[in-house]
């Protein structure tokens, strides 16, 4: 309740953040922006005046499954997140305004909170046909996205599809779907893959913003490393089945039954980086892994063109588990191969030689 | 002046044009323009789908196993039945049976949907075109729970139970931001209820935000995430172990109770706050009966929720299927997805282009080449249009016809065509519901009953989902725990060639995926889904569809507020990302496109 009336400032003062990094967080961002130091103290001032910081959410070419998974989150409650820690003056799903109603908030915005809104980006823009396989208000959706860019605070890119580009930007791409980072240069883009992104990752995500008064730690691809800095395979409540050779062979086997690894039915958790292990889904209930389903790699740039998800990895031997999501990078790109090798088990890790054996017996 | 449609609906573009864009409050982009006459009631309507994603040739020469994943991502709102059907589909070209436990956790998991899409269509999409939010702050909080108890017995209704939630109310607009409320058309005459009966739905869009994801747990349990839970092509992948080594991993006794628990809790939500609230917001709208456009006319269901694994015949599917037309209720017609001469898709108004645009194609031998071009009376430019011309092509949406007619889809279809087979499991709660508001039964084919329709769904769907749990549960007893048919997993053992159907009725109406096999990879992949029904442009005999049809003859308070046009288009849950992306059997011609 208190918070309703709390700015942004008495908030993370709360939370034991000085005056000294408040402003420091205000250049910054004023000099992300290549604003110059006055716009600094203006957007402090703000912040220091502003009871909930501005939210602008924005969709491309996607199938609102962000949205969807964001209204899931169980903690913070996503009423007490929109009512209470962020404004969310635009977003075509749940607003009540539509036409030039809604359109006159983006210009509002862009007036009267310069440099002190985030844009949340969900889709993609596609480029082909100029941009008008997404019409926003008469005009290519892409348009829209960089007009509101311009005078953001911080973006964030929701999902696989402004990630990555998703499903939409599957071969052959026929719309030519792109992701926001390939036409928004000039601005930190915070990305949140996944297909969608996990609902209290994505709540974890604002309000580690609104909670500290910073944007939060990226990896070199510019995902949080809190949420995205070890593999689903790390974490796995499976995993000392994969270490014991002990493998679903068929769907509902007895293997399956008793929770045994699905590395052989596809899984690809092992070159995946995202907190489906740890955080679980709605609520902790389960992940896919636990509901006898391999991990697809949804939050994984180009997760669809990787070969079937039922194919095994055939290669993960260069992945130890000492390794971050920089070191692999993109080269777990090219292992997701397209082959079927009936012995990968036994490549999967070299610390599991000794269990060969058991592996081989039962591919 | 105007014209007259061979589906009956005059037509006149003379008056003052109104351009709504974006239409918000919808999954996706669409567009919506109307022309008014001098007493500002609506002559002409044009619905546009404004975004084509092109999902159909991604999938060719794809794993068909894998479908599933891909179609899913077609909408994250109704997240899973486009799975339903893609498995479905590919089950029917492969001739794969699936085991009786799998129908039932599919079903349950489509119900699920129903349940959740249609709570949350309700009060998070469609509720703020009934219910003034502002309008909330004057109102007594004690005589607001006075309403809700003579309403309902759900207990959250005391005095100081709305006068916190009212306080809280305060606080935030008083903050000066309004969030996801700003700009909305607070105190518009079109707005018709009392500050409690406002007060009383807000609390209720904040009760139903906090319940709705409960009841996809539904999905995480079965398909391990939610949004888009997996799907498997044979059965489903989570294995049923109820008491042996390893159960703790599987379903097992404590999952099938939370399935139970949330069962319990949808049933309460649906039966003692959903469509209570409806019913009691219809009261005061009584006599604003507009919107019924094409349901009082055509109206088509494919059927779903089969009692029987692999049975979808029209006995052993739940919900009804069959198509009405000319408004006559006494005939219900059969419908074959596989008969080239009933479903076929037209282009003439959509941005794609046919060797004979005079022609519908059937799915199976379905076209798409984008053809992106104004009408010559539109004006603007191609990128920054100010008025389409409906002469000319003007949609992302194909208009797909049942035997050459426009259909309406979707939950109101779907009980009509129930009611009309004379089903007391729909025809009795339709004629209470219009008993209680001393309706007449012509009042069911408006934007009201469309809205009503599916709070009635919602109800019937919760009791459904009390009878599979309890089916699975006896099943298991019986000593059947299987899941899943591996018979034919391996694509050694698929004929060269092959093609199928799939169905289901998506929450927003008849779904179904056409698919072509040819050496274990998609050669066609073809999806008519209902917003492709219902947000339809006009055909080349000039048929306009559901959506255009529902906003004629509506008066308006004032034009440039377009609240009337917003209910009676989410009357119908619109889904844009699904209407708008079908695609070539071969995407041959995709080369065409050009960079720019």
């Amino acid at each position: 309740m208190g918070a309703a009336t709390e700015t942004f400032y008495s908030v993370i003062r709360r939370q034991g953040i000085t005056r000294r990094s408040f402003h420091k967080f205000c250049s910054l961002t004023a000099t992300s922006l290549g604003l110059g130091p006055l716009a600094a103290s203006r957007i402090a001032n703000a912040l220091e005046t502003k009871p909930r910081v501005p939210v602008i959410w924005m969709h491309g070419l996607e199938c609102t499954c962000c949205s969807e998974s964001f209204i899931r989150s169980a903690h913070p409650l996503v009423k007490d997140a929109v009512l209470s820690m962020i404004s969310l003056d635009y977003d075509d799903t749940i607003m009540a305004a539509a036409g030039h109603q809604a359109e006159a908030i983006l210009e509002e915005t862009r007036a009267k909170h310069k440099g002190q809104y985030i844009l949340a980006v969900e889709g993609n823009p596609p480029l082909n046909e100029g941009g008008m396989f997404c019409i926003d208000g008469g005009k290519p959706f892409v348009e829209k996205l960089k007009m509101m860019a311009e005078d953001a605070m911080a973006i964030i890119a929701w999902g696989a599809c402004a990630s990555w580009g998703c499903v939409q930007a599957a071969k052959p791409n026929p719309t030519q779907a792109t992701p926001i980072d390939k036409v928004i240069t000039n601005k930190p883009i915070i990305k949140v893959p996944g297909c969608p992104p996990i609902a209290e990752v994505m709540t974890g995500v604002v309000t580690f913003i609104t909670t500290f008064g910073k944007l939060p730690e990226l990896d070199r691809q510019g995902r949080p490393k809190m949420f995205y800095s070890q593999r689903i395979h790390d974490k796995c409540y499976r995993r000392p089945h994969f270490d014991a050779g002990q493998f679903v062979e068929e769907w509902d086997d007895e293997a399956a039954r008793k929770g045994y690894c699905l590395y052989k039915m596809g899984c690809k958790g092992p070159t995946t980086y995202n907190a489906c292990s740890t955080v679980r889904w709605n609520g902790g209930v389960s992940f896919p892994i636990q509901s006898g389903h391999g991990c697809i790699g949804c939050s994984e740039d180009g997760f669809w063109d990787k070969g079937s998800f039922y194919d095994r990895l055939t290669n993960i031997k260069q992945f130890g588990i000492e390794k971050n999501a920089d070191q692999i990078g993109m080269v777990a790109a090219g292992a997701v191969g397209a082959a079927v090798a009936a012995h990968a088990a036994v490549t999967a890790v070299k610390r599991l030689a000794t269990k060969r054996e058991d592996a081989d017996h039962n591919s | 002046m105007g014209i007259q449609t061979p589906n009956g609906f005059n037509l006149d573009n003379s008056g003052k044009r109104i351009v709504v864009d974006p239409v918000t409050r919808i999954e996706g982009h669409m567009r919506v323009e109307v022309n008014v006459d001098a007493d500002n009631v609506i002559r002409n309507a044009v619905s546009t789908g404004t975004m084509w994603r092109g999902i159909e040739v991604i999938l060719k020469n794809r794993d068909p196993r894998d479908a599933w994943a891909f179609t899913e991502r077609i909408c994250g709102v109704c997240t899973g039945t486009h799975a339903l059907t893609s498995v479905r589909a590919v089950e029917n070209a492969l001739g794969i049976t699936i085991p009786e436990n799998a129908n039932s956790i599919r079903n349950l998991m489509q119900l699920a949907l129903q349940v959740h899409d249609h709570v949350v269509h309700f009060y998070h999409l469609h509720a703020l075109d009934w219910v003034d939010v502002v309008s909330a702050l004057s109102a007594d909080p004690r005589a607001t729970s006075t309403l809700a108890q003579s309403i309902s017995s759900w207990p959250l209704s005391s005095p100081g139970y709305f006068k916190d939630l009212q306080t809280r109310l305060k606080k935030f607009v008083e903050s000066g931001q309004l969030g996801p409320f700003k700009n909305g058309y607070w105190g518009s005459k079109a707005y018709k209820l009392p500050p409690e009966a406002n007060l009383m739905a807000v609390a209720h869009y904040l009760e139903a935000l906090d319940f709705q994801k409960e009841i996809v747990k539904i999905h995480t349990v079965f398909g391990g995430k939610n949004p888009h839970p997996n799907w498997l092509v044979g059965g489903v992948p989570c294995p049923i172990n109820v008491d042996g080594t390893g159960a703790v991993g599987a379903i097992n006794m404590e999952r099938l109770n939370l399935i139970s628990s949330i069962i319990d809790q949808l049933i309460q939500f649906n039966e003692q706050v959903y469509l209570p609230d409806v019913a009691a917001i219809g009261s005061f709208y009584k006599d604003w009966l507009y919107g019924g456009g094409l349901s009082g006319q055509s109206v088509l269901s494919y059927g779903d929720v089969p009692e029987h694994a692999n049975d979808y015949s029209d006995k052993s599917l739940k919900l009804p299927r069959g198509a009405i037309i000319n408004g006559n209720l006494s005939e219900v017609f059969p419908v074959d997805h596989a008969n080239p001469n009933e479903i076929q898709e037209f282009v003439v108004h959509s941005w794609y282009k046919y060797p004979d645009e005079t022609k519908g194609l059937h799915p199976w031998d379905g076209i798409t080449e984008p053809n992106y071009v104004l009408g010559a009376n539109a004006k603007g430019t191609k990128t920054a249009i100010e008025q389409l011309d409906e002469g000319g092509k003007y949609s992302w949406i194909k208009a797909p016809r049942w035997k050459g007619h426009a259909m309406e889809v979707g939950p109101l279809a779907r009980w009509v065509v129930g009611y009309a087979q004379n089903k007391a499991e729909f025809k009795d709660p339709v004629d209470k519901f219009l008993k209680d508001l001393n309706l007449p039964t012509s009042a069911l084919f408006s934007t009201l009953g469309r809205t009503a329709a599916r709070a009635l769904e919602s109800v019937w769907a919760g009791r459904q989902m009390r009878y599979f749990q309890d089916k699975l549960i006896a099943n298991i007893k019986a000593g059947d725990s299987s899941t899943a048919n591996v018979d034919k997993w391996k694509p050694e053992s698929w004929p060269k060639e092959a093609k199928g159907v799939g169905f289901t009725e998506a929450p927003r109406g008849a779904l179904a995926h056409w698919i072509k096999i040819k050496d274990t990879k998609i050669d066609n992949y073809q999806c008519v889904v209902p917003t492709t029904w219902n947000g339809s442009p006009r055909d080349p005999k000039g048929n306009i569809g559901a959506f255009e049809a529902s906003l004629l003859n509506t008066p308006m308070v004032n034009p440039e507020q377009p609240l009337e046009i917003l209910r009676t288009i989410h009357s119908f849950d619109p889904c844009l990302a699904c209407s708008t992306h079908v695609m070539s059997p071969d995407g041959q011609e995709l080369a065409k496109i050009k960079v720019r």
